[in-house]
């Protein structure tokens, strides 16, 4: 999945847990503009708190970069970071998998439910990059 | 704390979670509540969760571990107020909540502590 086509509108750094909340916003605005379902914005906003989360607590940062899509009934994000990448996807994306003591290894595989597309690249030493589109209804 | 005020109204803690609460200031809630139903020997407490537009697992975690701190100094705790797509959402997350009561609103979950025996009709917080 490549955004070539799509238009970035918005980019926001992840340096804060602040961050998150305003990354959240900022993606809940997109698809408000895009006409979307009060269900489907929650559902695709939760995937974007839970992989920019994953940037700031797991790769200490990251930025967030939000677009508008050819089809202008979906949301595209990309969040990108140089943290200590993934030693083994597959086993990231399952439910219960996590590193960190007490979470709860659900973020990823509960983000690839969420949205329409999804897309990881890691890795480990280099980064993570997410990319995700959501659609704004299910039709 | 400003993310979020705890109230004592009719004998249980109702604590209200603004839309923008970060990470860091619900592990401040936490303690901050934790102290409060101590100091207070509530056995109730309400979190009001509708101004959240979204949970995601982070603070599902959060609200369950809110909930079992507060048993072990033996308060109940009712979350109210989740929205609908929240609650879908949750369920796709696999968050089910279970150490959580749930009540619709704030007056179901008084109805349903008083049903319980957990704070009496007349006391006033
Ligand atoms: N951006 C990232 N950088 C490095 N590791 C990551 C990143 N995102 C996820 N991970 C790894 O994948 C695991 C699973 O992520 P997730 O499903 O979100 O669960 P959790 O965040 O609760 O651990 C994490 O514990 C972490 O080891
Ligand atoms: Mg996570």
């Amino acid at each position: 999945m490549v955004f070539d086509e799509a238009d970035r509108i918005a980019t926001i750094e992840l340096e804060q847990d602040r961050d998150v909340v305003r990354a959240r916003s900022r993606v809940a605005d997109a698809m408000k503009e895009c006409g979307s379902s009060e269900l489907m914005q929650t559902r695709f906003v939760t995937a974007v708190s839970e992989v920019v989360r994953n940037a700031l607590t797991h790769a200490g940062g990251g930025t967030l970069a939000i677009y508008a899509m050819p089809n202008k009934r979906q949301v595209g994000i990309e969040c990108r970071d140089c943290g200590k990448g993934i030693e083994d996807i597959d086993a990231a994306m399952a439910d219960g998998f996590t590193t960190r003591r007490g979470s709860m290894g659900r973020g990823l595989g509960g983000a690839k439910r969420l949205s329409k597309t999804f897309a990881i690249d890691s890795s480990p030493g280099k980064g993570t990059t997410v990319r995700m589109i959501g659609a704004c209804s299910l039709r | 704390m400003n993310a979020a005020a705890i109230y004592a109204v009719e004998g249980v803690l109702l604590v209200s979670i603004t839309s923008d609460i970060t990470d860091t200031d619900i592990i401040d809630l936490q303690e901050a509540l934790s102290k409060r139903i101590a100091d207070t020997e509530c056995r109730g407490v309400v979190v009001d969760i509708s101004a959240l537009e979204i949970v995601d697992t982070f603070v599902g975690r959060v609200l369950a571990q809110l909930t079992s701190v507060a048993r072990l100094l033996d308060a109940e705790t009712y979350v109210v107020g989740m929205r609908p797509a929240v609650a879908m959402t949750l369920v796709e997350l696999g968050m089910y909540l279970p150490e959580n009561h749930t009540a619709l609103t704030l007056s179901h979950a008084l109805d349903k502590m008083r049903q319980s025996g957990l704070i009496d009709g007349l006391r006033r917080g």
